[in-house]
């Protein structure tokens, strides 16, 4: 119990900080979106996992010799029913492992409760955002769950929202493509809806908010922000050629510089957060490298399986070894 | 029969042409008036009762888009901002620097700094 309380610290620890700076830093991310998207997930999950895991653990190391039946112990002083060791239960429990029991559980419901919290926040953004769509958009022709509205900056994005999902462009998008860009446009918000990108982005939101103090979640948001685009453009690629895809982002994004007394060039300036998104897409979109190998695919995603298979395993094998 | 969100939206356009503020007796006229755009307008919209486009304005009061004046009867309805306004507003939270935007809708394109887009216009002017 004692050890396996501070391996899952360690490894917390490691997740927190080292791995995903290694991550962040690593280059063939952008060779296999989808095998770091998953690496990504993975660490988030195990490192939580690892970081609740060993405040519990240790918290429960003078109830029962694993997991369970320290959890059995704590319910019985908690619930003070007649299977908890006695007599004094609460007297076994000195105050380091009641302060990381009480912490583990904090940490638990901080989570819990800021993923639902960003759940109910993006909803009701997106509610407001769908209802003014409805009044000022125009359907586009021929495109169902596409709207056009009337704004000359070239913008393009999609509000996810299940059936009620929307890919928005504006007349000043549809004017400066072509209609293969637009094409190209077009696949590229569609993949985000249908690959539930949305998820993604709220759940690593709110890892982000829950702990903004931890590098990782920095990291994470960051790079999963980068990666469901790359993801994005790679499915577009799959029917329109690189040139059109690249000429498009150009166009797209050197749009709302052209119109200099615009406050939403300001707007946009002031965003801090994604600055490498555009040049990271922009770099593997002109200068190609081969896709990971298939072996290497494998590996990492075995690799994310086995990550997070270790503080799980931790936490529930030797209690179902000791019964 | 129009949905309530068709009529929200036609009941928007109206107030949008109509910058000074008027009864829901006028509005309705102007809706059976008008060729109805939508689909399932048609002559449906002859039929159209003041009390649903009460209702549609009472509808649009609490999403804060539309304002009752109250001091003479009928009520005058006017709308809050302008089109042109709102749409600045939706762009607004598009293009904005909320760091938790990204969570609500995916852009096609992020913000560029002034470095890359200098290297798009190059782009550009190359291609």
């Amino acid at each position: 119990m004692f050890f396996t309380s501070w391996f899952l610290a360690v490894l917390a620890v490691v997740l927190a900080w080292p791995v995903p700076l290694l991550l962040s830093r690593a280059r063939w991310t952008s060779r296999s979106p989808f095998s770091a998207m998953v690496l990504w997930q993975s660490i988030a999950l195990a490192g939580g996992l690892s970081m609740i895991g060993a405040m519990l653990v240790f918290g429960l190391v003078p109830l029962g010799d694993n997991l369970l039946s320290g959890m059995r112990a704590l319910l019985g002083i908690v619930l003070g029913s007649g299977f908890g060791p006695k007599p004094d239960p609460l007297g076994r429990l000195g105050f380091w492992n009641a302060f990381a029991l009480s912490a583990a559980a904090l940490l638990l419901a901080h989570l819990l409760f800021t993923l639902l919290l960003t759940f109910l926040r993006i909803r009701t953004q997106q509610n407001r955002h769908r209802q003014l769509l409805a009044l000022l958009g125009s359907p586009a022709a021929g495109r169902p769950g596409t709207v056009v509205i009337n704004h000359e900056a070239p913008v393009a994005y999609c509000l996810p929202g299940g059936a009620r999902s929307i890919t928005v462009l504006s007349d000043g998008l549809m004017n400066l493509l072509a209609p293969d860009e637009l094409r190209a446009v077009l696949i590229h918000e569609n993949t985000h809806l249908v690959q539930r990108h949305h998820l993604l982005l709220w759940a690593f939101a709110a890892w982000r908010s829950a702990l903004p103090w931890l590098p990782t979640s920095r990291l994470a948001q960051r790079a999963v922000n980068s990666l469901i685009e790359m993801l994005a453009d790679d499915e577009a690629l799959k029917t329109v050629d690189r040139a059109t895809l690249v000429s498009a982002i150009a166009l797209v994004a050197s749009g709302p510089a052209q119109l200099p007394a615009s406050e939403l060039v300001d707007a946009g300036r002031q965003q801090i957060d994604t600055p490498q998104t555009t040049s990271a897409r922009l770099g593997r979109l002109l200068t190609p490298v081969p896709a990971l190998a298939r072996n290497s695919r494998a590996l990492i995603l075995a690799g994310s399986a086995a990550l997070l298979a270790l503080p799980t395993a931790l936490l529930i094998v030797p209690g179902l070894l000791g019964g | 029969m129009a949905t309530l969100g068709e009529l929200e939206r036609a009941v928007m356009d109206l107030l949008w042409e109509h910058p000074e503020a008027i009864s829901a007796n006028t509005l309705r006229d102007f809706l059976t008036q008008r060729p109805s755009n939508t689909a399932g307008g048609g002559s449906d919209s002859k039929e159209l009762a003041v009390t649903t486009v009460l209702t549609v304005l009472s509808r649009l009061e609490k999403k804060g888009l539309v304002q009752r004046e109250r001091d003479i009867r009928p009520h005058r309805y006017r709308a809050v901002t302008s089109r042109a306004e709102h749409t600045a507003e939706l762009m607004l939270e598009v293009l904005g620097s909320a760091p938790d935007r990204e969570a609500v809708l995916a852009r096609f394109i992020g913000t560029v700094s002034d470095g890359e887009a200098a290297t798009l216009r190059k782009l550009l002017s190359h291609g």
